[in-house]
């Protein structure tokens, strides 16, 4: 089944049936709380028992805690409103930025939301620019030190790496934690962006998913399947390439000369050797 | 919506310097219990711009419920206020927590622009001009 941001701009795909199923579908229900409960742990409020104001954008999270929360929802449809969530509602396009004065939100998260803004729905969009404003509204708005974690579906790198560039060039500090990296069907992407100076409280979280972690090569001791094993997120991971780049490296003027000599010695022609033998050639690429 | 979100928002209409405090123009709205949690409101009041909070319950014909100035927080936490009827803490928390805007508008003060509020939810989507 194709993916929705391909099917349709998002006003025309969550129409009446398609909204019906994040209300009435069980499964769907709990797939997004399940979600919703990873980006919530990966937004490390601290426990000091004091209540968050969060924003929730893109609105499909299942309602969880009971801390004021200003669900920021970008279709018409009142998906939240049937579901009695406890925060206020706002409709509000967020590539156009959030509309929210500075500094006022302790966090924020987003389920399978950014992605759209990589399409260009209407001909005045640019997903360059609305990515560029919705990042920069999203720092603004953030209290300092606050995290923003936005679980999202990336179509191909080129998608993911614009959607991290633009968080990055709004100042915001973090990466892509990944769970399941191996599986396709279960992988699941978390941009978790950090607001203010990086600290040490600020490293970022570790995936969920088969062992590869980047520093060591100790496996946790009783990996029983996919739920021990940690690895460290940073996206797409480098496959191991099949084949062997030859490489110039070992080989400069002095092996060149020694090979034509050898060559000369076996009886080819060759060419004599002058000053531009073995010289360093511009690139040209 | 409550008057609480209402503090925090700001118009994003293009060449706006300052889209904030919205105007708030309300035609049905209504009230629903929720619990005081001190705690709470505690950590919002540092967040909370008092003059528009007030400016809304005004527009929302209460002038009675909020003084101009803010009181201290002495005042708001002092000891057992939470069960006083009529106490600072109380009045903050009916307006910020308890009201809720379901028909009306949101000025935006620099541009004019309104948004308008439906069902309780306000719509903040800007035409394509305005972006």
């Amino acid at each position: 089944m194709p993916r929705p941001e391909i099917q349709a701009p998002p006003d025309v795909f969550y129409n009446e049936a398609e909204a019906r199923k994040y209300t009435t579908s069980s499964r769907i229900i709990e797939i997004q709380a399940r979600i919703s409960e990873r980006a919530l742990e990966l937004l490390a409020l601290p426990n000091d028992g004091v209540p968050k104001l969060l924003l929730d954008i893109g609105q499909f999270s299942f309602p969880l805690c009971s801390s004021g929360r200003l669900p920021e929802d970008m279709t018409p449809k009142n998906v939240a409103l049937e579901r009695e969530t406890e925060g206020d509602l706002l409709l509000a396009d967020m590539g156009q930025g959030l509309v929210l004065r500075p500094g006022v939100i302790d966090g924020a998260i987003s389920i399978s939301a950014v992605q759209w803004l990589c399409n260009a729905d209407k001909s005045s969009h640019d997903p360059r620019l609305r990515l560029k404003v919705f990042f920069g509204s999203l720092y603004r708005c953030l209290a300092r030190g606050a995290r923003a974690v936005l679980q999202f579906y990336a179509d191909n790198v080129k998608q993911s790496e614009m959607i991290v560039t633009y968080a990055m060039r709004a100042g915001f500090a973090g990466g892509v934690v990944i769970d399941w990296p191996h599986s396709s069907k279960a992988k699941k992407s978390y941009l978790v962006l950090t607001c203010g100076a990086p600290s040490l409280h600020t490293s970022l979280p570790k995936g969920k998913g088969e062992d590869g972690e980047i520093c060591s090569d100790d496996d946790d001791g009783d990996s029983s399947g996919q739920d021990d094993d940690r690895t460290v997120g940073i996206y797409e991971r480098n496959r191991p390439k099949k084949k062997q780049k030859i490489k110039k490296n070992g080989n400069g003027k002095e092996w060149l000369l020694k090979k034509k000599e050898q060559m000369r010695r076996k009886g080819h022609d060759v060419p004599a050797d002058t000053k531009y033998t073995g010289r360093k050639r511009k690139t040209y690429f | 919506m409550r008057l609480l979100t209402h503090n925090m928002l700001a118009s994003n209409v293009r060449g706006v310097t300052s889209g904030y405090p919205l105007k708030l123009e309300a035609t049905n709205w209504c009230t629903k219990d929720v619990d005081l949690n001190a705690d709470f409101i505690r950590g919002l009041l540092p967040k909370i711009d008092w003059r528009a909070l007030v400016a809304a319950t005004r527009a929302l014909n209460l002038p009675e419920l909020l003084p101009e100035e803010q009181p201290s927080e002495d005042e708001i936490f002092a000891e057992g206020a939470v069960n006083v009827e009529g106490s600072a803490i109380r009045r903050i928390h009916h307006a910020l927590l308890e009201i809720h805007v379901q028909q009306g508008a949101l000025i935006c003060p620099e541009s004019g622009r309104s948004f308008p509020i439906e069902k309780g939810i306000p719509n903040m989507m800007l035409h394509e001009d305005e972006v």
